[in-house]
């Protein structure tokens, strides 16, 4: 059920657009008014997320401390993985967010008898993520193309690096290829790793099925039933410049673009906007340095007090006195009262 | 004692089926409710103790003091506990970005799954963190996301039920908010703050531990968690110079307390001055301090470093580490500085200055022997005993024999919170090596920020839940294991109070032979004393190397 009701929504969403795209006006609503509704409901709901967690305070700071801390001075410091300067707290989230970082470190761990714990190094997970999130990067600058005129010289020299190898025509581009298998890699991990696939959501499927997808219909378009580029771009740029004019295209085309803004709508309302929320992540992005300089909550609360050291003393006071320790106000046995204690 | 056999314990984790030996649930996590049975679960607050907080410390947050069980199908809960809870949730996401990021962003990667000890240890799936963090982010998705109220279940999201409060109990009771997971968590999630959310919800239904209430009523009203009042707290103190004498030959005069004008106010982990092996490290903290003529006193009233109230909510955290600058104020020093303990140093070191300061009236602390000033300390003021102690080596100001700490083949175990929310790795290995000949660190993937913890933390160290503690001390105790069978390691040293206590229960389990030792002991044992005798014995009038027999 986990696995299955998403990819059959998948399947779903591209018979939608089949069948849509074939109606009397449906490629105007397929081509133009969803692209568009979709990408406004990304813009808004991202910034809108962004804005939502913003609105939280950071009330303390709680860095984890990945290596030694700023400490005396002939002990070294660990200065990205335990910053204590904005500068180290720059590159740790460089780090973080461009190389993985943390997921660098990941180990896989085994019980074997005795008992005895052996801990493994793996870097698959790290590895398959840096390249899927590369190539879908890669692949999303490159549609800039489509929206574009003249196309930018950063998205041709892309173009030319991701298709360096020069195999057929149209020439392949690495990134297509990597794309789909990393893809895959992530969805058969899911499946096959038994504590990954029981933690799994069907909220976890279904993006992969439908970024799959809308791999697949690209693909397709572009080696295999090869449609007609110049109507595309005639409809994209037009999107783009609010101007678009609905051409002739291939079925498949409407299909992958209503996955596309299937995405797009999802995205803010899903685990996806991770891509946003790693910035805010107040144990990575900020320094070490909570005793050096005083970092405000701006909800503490005045009126917590501590048990005052007077009350201790007025409870203690007498065996205070006996024990021969210091006291504020001295200790004046009052006949009278001693007797009421008495009673 | 644990209540399974360690011979059986040893197969049980590697033969029972579980998702840490290779079998899978066969049952959706959402459908296995949590079961109490004896020793699964630690007691609840005694009503006494839980009057005392609603009297005493903070009215309001601890729900109604009441004598109920845990195996009970009715935990008497307020009418309007769904309330509670739910505006409980809405309250700590305006008031913390970690909880609502986090609440938002897990991609169910399972980086972090098999880096929790509990895991490790019970292969129950509940305590992956992911999984932990996803008790509360389905209630969390259910109330407060549109994905989750449209699409229910199919969004992760699971209707609030009185069920999902018992397994949150459970749960957030077998998480040590040792923060391993967040190491390795691509976005840095830290289940421990979600753990400490999840426990301040529960304690607004009146559901809490007393192991964990007990002591931080103790510490509100006689300054610490073992309640000794200010008498016997001196009295045990000024014992433990007896030992010294005995052992050193010496007479040490300098240990006083609450002296008003002190340059330096010393704060320590109640327990090491109550009971086995903290009174060891205590021995080494006077020891040293007598050595180097430091002007410091003890005060009877702050006498509790560690902090119950990281364990319960912030509000109470804050409310007990006042004492600390209150007491500082009061007697007049110019800077704190702070013993042996963990999450009392996660306190002081993260939270602290926030919630209590600013100081007005210390000065940057600066070492009276080696003229160091710990600028990292300039707005806390609190210096911790291996910083300060590490600088003192560094500058030669100590008169060493390392041999007296020949008999021990040390290794270190990192503690959670000084590892992972402080960054204070070389300094106890730098005092280590300064007063030990032989040290021998563990598997590197259980130490430093991989280290793991002692499997008892944030209050779960007490006898009722045995089992599962020897379980999430396993990844510990093997890599102790390790070292003992490669290099003959006989000594675990350590840098926190509940350590001292839990590690020592974790080697009588797994590793009988390997004793627990805080630095400061190892400190005392190897400092030549003015006007000693010949030295036959260390601080626990344990033999010395070559004077056995
Ligand atoms: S490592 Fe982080 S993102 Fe991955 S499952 Fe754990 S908490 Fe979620
Ligand atoms: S904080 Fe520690 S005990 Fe808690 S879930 Fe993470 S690894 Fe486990």
């Amino acid at each position: 059920m986990k696995v299955l009701y998403p990819f059959v929504a998948v399947v779903a969403l591209v018979l939608i657009a089949f069948i849509g795209a074939s109606l009397p006006g449906g490629q105007y609503l397929f081509g133009v008014v969803f692209p568009i509704l979709a990408f406004a409901i990304f813009l808004v709901g991202f910034i809108n997320r962004i804005m939502n967690w913003g609105k939280s305070p950071v009330p303390f700071r709680i860095p984890t401390t990945c290596g030694q801390a700023n400490s005396l001075p002939w002990i070294k410091q660990n200065k990205f993985d335990c910053p204590s300067t904005g500068f180290g707290v720059i590159v740790r989230m460089f780090l973080e967010i461009v190389l993985f970082r943390s997921l660098f470190r990941n180990t896989k761990a085994e019980m074997l008898d005795g008992p005895k714990i052996v801990y493994g190094a793996t870097k698959w997970l790290w590895l398959f993520s840096l390249l899927f999130h590369y190539c879908f990067f890669v692949i999303v600058v490159r549609h800039l193309r489509f929206f574009t005129d003249p196309i930018p010289g950063f998205v041709q020299a892309l173009e030319f690096g991701d298709g360096l190898l020069q195999v057929g025509t149209p020439v392949l581009y690495q990134s297509d290829v990597v794309f789909v298998i990393a893809i895959l890699f992530l969805f058969l991990r899911r499946i096959l790793l038994r504590q990954v696939n029981y933690i799994s959501l069907p909220a976890d499927y279904f993006p992969l099925f439908l970024i799959l997808g809308i791999a697949i219909t690209g693909i397709l378009m572009r080696y295999f039933i090869r449609v007609d580029v110049v109507v595309i771009k005639e409809l994209t740029a037009g999107l783009a410049s609010f101007s678009p004019k609905v051409g002739d295209i291939n079925p498949l085309f409407y299909a992958h673009l209503f996955l596309v803004s299937t995405l797009l709508v999802y995205f803010p309302f899903s685990k996806l906007m991770h891509l946003g929320g790693i910035f805010l992540s107040p144990t990575r992005n900020l320094a070490n340095n909570s005793r050096m300089v005083r970092h405000e909550n701006p909800w503490n609360n005045p009126n917590i007090k501590p048990h005052s050291y007077a009350s201790y003393e007025d409870e203690f006071r007498e065996f205070m006195a006996g024990a021969d320790l210091p006291l504020d106000k001295p200790l004046e046995p009052a006949p009278e009262e001693k007797e009421e204690k008495a009673e | 004692m644990a209540d399974t056999k360690v011979e059986q314990m040893s197969v049980n984790v590697v033969k029972e089926p579980s998702l840490m030996t290779g079998a899978v649930p066969t049952k959706d996590w959402m459908d296995v409710p949590a079961v109490f049975k004896p020793g699964n679960y630690c007691y609840p607050g005694k009503p006494s103790i839980m009057e005392y907080h609603n009297n005493h410390t903070l009215p309001g947050l601890f729900g109604e003091a009441r004598e109920f069980a845990y195996e009970d199908e009715d935990w008497k809960l307020p009418e309007n506990w769904k309330e509670i809870i739910i505006n409980g949730i809405k309250e700590r996401l305006d008031k913390f970005r970690s909880f609502k990021v986090y609440m938002d962003i897990c991609v169910r990667c399972g980086a972090c799954a098999d880096k929790c000890h509990f895991f490790l240890g019970t292969g129950d799936p509940k305590n992956m963190p992911v999984l932990r963090a996803e008790l509360l982010r389905s209630i969390y998705r259910n109330e407060f996301t549109k994905a989750g109220k449209m699409l229910g279940r199919l969004a992760g999201a699971r209707e609030l039920t009185i069920d999902v409060i018992k397994e949150w109990f459970m749960y957030f009771y077998q998480c040590t908010e040792c923060r391993r997971c967040s190491v390795f968590c691509p976005y840095g999630i830290d289940t421990a703050e979600i753990t400490m959310m999840g426990r301040e919800l529960l304690h607004l239904l009146g559901i809490n531990t007393n192991w964990i209430m007990e002591p931080a009523a103790n510490s509100n009203r006689t300054g610490n968690h073992m309640g000794l009042q200010p008498h016997t707290f001196k009295q045990n103190a000024e014992f433990l110079l007896d030992d010294i004498e005995e052992v050193t030959g010496v007479r040490i005069n300098s240990l006083n307390f609450n002296r008003k004008g002190a340059e330096v106010l010393f704060i320590i982990p109640s327990a090491d001055v109550f009971a086995e092996p903290g009174i060891f490290t205590f021995m080494g903290y006077v020891v040293l301090f007598d050595h180097i003529g430091l002007d410091y006193t003890i005060s009877t009233y702050s006498s509790e470093g560690g902090n119950f109230g990281l364990f319960t909510s912030n509000e109470l955290m804050k409310k007990l580490n006042g004492k600390m600058y209150a007491e500082a104020k009061r007697l007049g020093v110019k800077w704190i500085l702070g013993g042996e303990c963990g999450h009392m140093w996660r306190v002081i070191h993260q939270y602290m200055d926030t919630m209590n300061g600013p100081t007005d009236n210390l000065e940057i602390p600066k070492s009276p022997l080696t003229g160091t000033v710990f600028d990292n300390a300039a707005t806390t003021k609190m210096v911790h005993i291996s910083e300060f102690t590490a600088d003192l080596v560094h500058h030669n100001k100590l008169k060493i024999d390392k041999s007296r700490n020949d008999h021990r083949t040390v290794t270190f175990h990192d503690s959670c919170n000084p590892a992972r929310a402080m960054g204070l790795l070389e300094e106890p290995r730098t005092v280590i090596n300064a007063v030990c000949n032989n040290f021998y660190d563990m598997p590197e993937n259980t130490i430093r920020e991989s280290t793991f913890c002692c499997g008892s933390g944030t209050g779960l160290n007490t006898g009722e839940i045995m089992d599962i503690r020897m379980r999430g001390a396993l990844p510990r105790a093997n890599a102790v294991k390790y070292v003992k069978e490669k290099h003959g390691v006989n000594t675990l040293a350590c840098v926190c109070a509940i350590d001292r206590a839990t590690l020592t229960s974790m080697n009588e389990y797994w590793n009988p032979e390997v004793e627990v030792a805080g630095i400061s002991e190892l400190v005392g044992n190897a400092l030549i004393m003015d006007g000693e005798k010949e030295r036959e014995s260390g601080l626990r009038f344990e033999p010395l190397a070559g004077t056995e027999g």
